[in-house]
């Protein structure tokens, strides 16, 4: 257990370490001359952002990091005092309300506010209204990405130069501006070879999970996973670090066909694999967490761990065609995909990685999540004849995470797979 | 006699079913889940140990051939007068628990006039006692503290009219004592109380006595063994059993639909704080089942709150609201709003039964929308829970049914509530079949 929780550190303290480093940054930023840009995870611009020496700050990320140190219930409700309503997703209102409460980060220091929200929609239009609520509160100018829909489940060349003319005459040229630095293709097309090599790394590691028994939990472990990929690190030594000595851990685990590690150490034995719809809890993470690996279930595969970018479809960022291959990578976020692509995504994940069943967590915040669950769920048990499973929770908003009923409904779920597997006895 | 037990704790009632080595019913029983569940579930199974013996007794006797054509009618007074003597030990009980809070002393001037209210109210409850169990009537609830609470506060409110101690502090005295009553099981036993019952039955002198004595005594010796036990339902995870003896209710109320229909390919079951729409395959295992997490807006509970609000017995709203003739629509499926609605359309002229059938086809369109995510009403359908005991929901079920379905067959058993015991019993039963060692063929 020992050797298992020292290797376990390395990728996690190394993690860790980056974070501090970027939000100490971004503490002093104003003190150092640093220029701060707000945006949003799915197809967000992070080597465009570094390119220009900007720092970028996730108010999505900040908002789950807020839930997992119990303070959104706390910030929720400074927001709806403010006159936000209790339907308004509870990211954006985790959000404002910290704002509110002083912006303090993450790891305790304040954030700079905002001197450009560089809005790229990607599958979710609550993103506008979030940046126009933030354009009110810090008085500052907003860039517009818009991200096409892949409404027929392709991306188009027009879709394509749509978006590069966009990066091109709009997003680039205000990033000069704020930063006074010229754009330099050459040293944009470095950073994305780095990205690229990351990737690699991120998608050999997520494909583990192929491995019986999974080393990892591809949602409750997966979403550390994602961090630097999704977050400020793509496209800097930093990720390629940190990738290495993940996908080391995880090769270590293999060799000796070790399951997960969990937050009560490492997992029993693997009883059942699912595959995972939608974003997790993240005000009881742990204990939502330890009501699969309490029964022995991990997740195997998720849909969420792809919201900012399908790496594992093949797509990596290329360093011969740097606007397009933003372009590209924009679309290609799970939640810009129509529900035929969603769900034949997730049925690959089903027969791919052997899942016994897949099970859908759909929280009441995300729109851009929720909105067909139910005909995804129905379609992929026609597809695949595995179980289903619906619970119902919400991203910060622990007023909607009921402990009781949501166990309840696991335990149901894994018996019901368990009775399935043996049929039923005379 | 080797027996198989499964013990359903619902939020609202407990339920035990007996099953023997080939999966008949044998005994039921069912008891309010009260604050102790591990109470409870002892209470629901010693009633249901109580029904096996009767049904032990009464296959006696029709065998004996003693009682010839009057089996029956004994047989009608002698099961009232068992209830009869449970009741009375309860109120036995109740009057000890109030005499000790009344020992107290927090009463101060009070004590005095309470001792002597009490001693009427438990006297008069005693009088009043073998009329409510004349065989063929049917109770206001099943539950003592149902039947006893309307008897006190009716007589309280009379003393205290009369220039005795104020209503609240004679209620009061049912209200501390009510619960601890509860959790005790009735301490004299299945054969004493049985004795007793016999006794008060045969007290006229008819029959063959000595003989019917030596008959009841057998049934009352009958040695029974539980080999295994399988609990589920809400309170499950406090079930004092080890893990692998819990079921998930989900997978209970599926089987035990199945057995009951063996043709259910759908199950609704509308219980005191969820609703489940499950799906099973033809051998009754779940395929598919959706229960609300976030919201338990139009469960039973619903119903019970409305029944409060209204003072009367959950048992009678059903019957109220078939007496409907101009449905009143209700949108809120929110137990507190329907409190409201329902005040603000009697305010508004509308008549009780008319209001009360709205509210039923509230929840049953709210089990509608549930249905649909599970994957609809499939051919057959099975209604199971305590709300299939409402005739004005289960009629408002059938309607909705049928015009979103179309033609589907809907199966409601008698006995629907204890669906998920049945599922629980046959697990134990199969449980304990295919822990056995498999035998050598010969």
């Amino acid at each position: 257990m020992s050797t298992q929780t020292t290797e376990k550190d390395a990728s996690m303290l190394k993690q860790k370490e980056m974070i501090a480093d970027h939000f100490h940054a971004l503490a002093h930023a104003k003190k150092n001359g640093k220029k701060v840009v707000y945006t949003f995870v799915p197809g967000n611009l992070t080597e465009l952002i570094n390119h220009f020496g900007l720092l970028p700050v996730l108010p999505e990320i900040n908002a789950l990091q807020s839930g997992m140190r119990g303070k959104s219930a706390e910030y929720i409700a400074i927001a709806e005092k403010a006159g936000h309503s209790e339907d308004v997703c509870t990211y954006v209102k985790t959000d404002i309300g910290m704002l509110k409460a002083g912006n303090i980060g993450p790891t305790g220091e304040p954030l700079p506010k905002p001197d450009l929200l560089l809005l790229s929609y990607t599958g979710c239009f609550t993103f506008l209204k979030w940046f126009e609520l933030l354009r009110e509160e810090y008085d500052c100018p907003v860039v517009m990405l818009h991200v096409p829909y892949q409404a027929d489940g392709a991306i188009t060349p027009e879709m394509r130069d749509y978006v590069v003319g966009q990066i091109r005459r709009e997003v680039i040229p205000a990033f000069e501006r704020l930063s006074g630095v010229k754009y330099d293709e050459a040293k944009l097309r470095a950073q994305l070879a780095l990205s690229a090599r990351a990737e690699d790394d991120l998608v050999w590691v997520l494909e583990s999970g192929k491995h019986r028994p999974s080393p990892i939990d591809a949602w409750f472990g997966g979403v550390y996973y994602i961090g630097p990929m999704f977050t400020s690190f793509r496209g800097t030594q930093d990720a390629i670090d940190y990738y290495r000595l993940l996908r080391e851990e995880i090769q270590e685990r293999l060799a000796q066909n070790l399951g997960p590690v969990t937050p009560d150490g490492p997992a029993g034995a693997e009883r059942y694999r699912l595959v995972v719809e939608g974003p997790p809890n993240w005000t009881s993470f742990r204990e939502f967490w330890r009501m699969f690996s309490s029964e022995g279930a991990v997740v195997v595969a998720s849909s969420y761990t792809k919201v900012g970018g399908l790496y594992d479809r093949g797509f990596r960022h290329n360093p011969d065609d740097p606007l397009g291959t933003l372009a590209d990578y924009c679309m290609g976020c799970y939640t810009n995909l129509n529900f035929p692509q969603r769900v034949a995504l997730l049925e690959s994940y089903i027969n791919d990685y052997a899942a016994d069943g897949f099970l859908i967590n759909s929280v009441k915040s995300c729109n851009s999540f929720s909105a067909g669950q139910l005909l995804i769920l129905r379609e992929l048990e026609k597809r695949t004849g595995r179980p289903g499973g619906f619970i119902e929770s919400d991203l910060v908003d622990p007023r909607y995470f009921s402990a009781a009923n949501i166990k309840n409904r696991l335990e149901s779920y894994f018996q019901m797979i368990e009775a399935r597997r043996t049929g039923a006895r005379p | 006699m080797n027996v198989f037990v499964g013990i359903d704790l619902g939020s609202t009632t407990t339920k035990a079913v007996v099953l023997d080595a080939d999966g008949a019913i044998l005994g039921r029983g069912i008891t309010n889940s009260r604050s102790n569940y591990d109470i409870a579930a002892q209470v629901a199974k010693d009633e249901a140990f109580t029904n096996v013996r009767f049904t032990v007794l009464r296959n006696t006797l029709e065998e004996s051939g003693l009682l010839g054509g009057g089996l029956d009618e004994f047989w009608g007074l002698l099961t009232a007068a068992f209830e009869l003597e449970g009741y009375l030990g309860h109120l036995d009980r109740l009057d000890v628990h109030c005499r000790d809070e009344l020992g107290r002393g927090h009463h101060g001037d009070l004590t005095l006039p309470l001792s002597s209210a009490l001693a009427n109210i438990v006297k008069r409850l005693r009088d009043e006692a073998p009329d409510l169990f004349s065989p063929g009537r049917r109770a206001r609830s099943d539950f003592f503290r149902d039947i006893a609470g309307a008897g006190f506060v009716n007589a309280a409110g009379e003393i205290a009219k009369a220039g005795g101690p104020p209503f609240d502090r004679i209620v009061g005295l049912f209200d501390k004592s009510i619960i601890p009553v509860e959790n005790e099981s009735d301490g004299r036993g299945f054969a004493p109380r049985l004795s007793a019952a016999f006794s008060r039955v045969t007290s006229g002198g008819t029959g063959d006595k000595a003989a019917l004595r030596q008959l009841l005594n057998r049934a009352m010796g009958a040695e029974l063994q539980t080999i295994r036990l399988v609990g589920t339902g809400y309170g499950r995870a406090r079930l004092p059993f080890p893990k692998d003896q819990i079921r998930s209710e989900i997978l209970c109320h599926g089987l035990g639909a199945h057995l009951m229909f063996p043709n259910t390919a759908t199950v609704l079951d509308i219980g005191g704080q969820d609703t489940k729409a499950i799906q099973v395959d033809r051998a009754g295992v779940v395929t598919n089942f959706q229960m609300n997490d976030r919201c338990a807006a139009g469960c039973g509970r619903y119903l019970g709150y409305i029944a409060d609000e209204m003072n009367i017995g959950l048992h009678e709203l059903g019957p109220l609201a078939m007496q409907s003739h101009r449905r009143v629509k209700i949108n809120s499926t929110c137990t507190v709003f329907a409190g409201a609605e329902f005040r603000d359309r009697l305010a508004a002229g509308d008549a009780r039964e008319d209001i009360l059938a709205g509210l039923h086809r509230a929840i049953m369109l709210r089990a509608m929308a549930l249905l649909a995510r599970s994957g609809g009403v499939r051919n057959e359908m099975t209604f199971t829970g305590g709300v299939a005991k409402n005739p004005a929901a289960t009629a408002a079920l059938r309607e909705l049914v049928r015009e979103n379905y179309g033609d589907v067959t809907i199966n409601i058993a008698p006995d629907s509530i204890f669906t998920g015991a049945i599922g629980a019993a046959t697990f134990a039963l199969r449980d304990s079949v295919a822990a056995r060692p498999v035998q050598e063929v010969a």
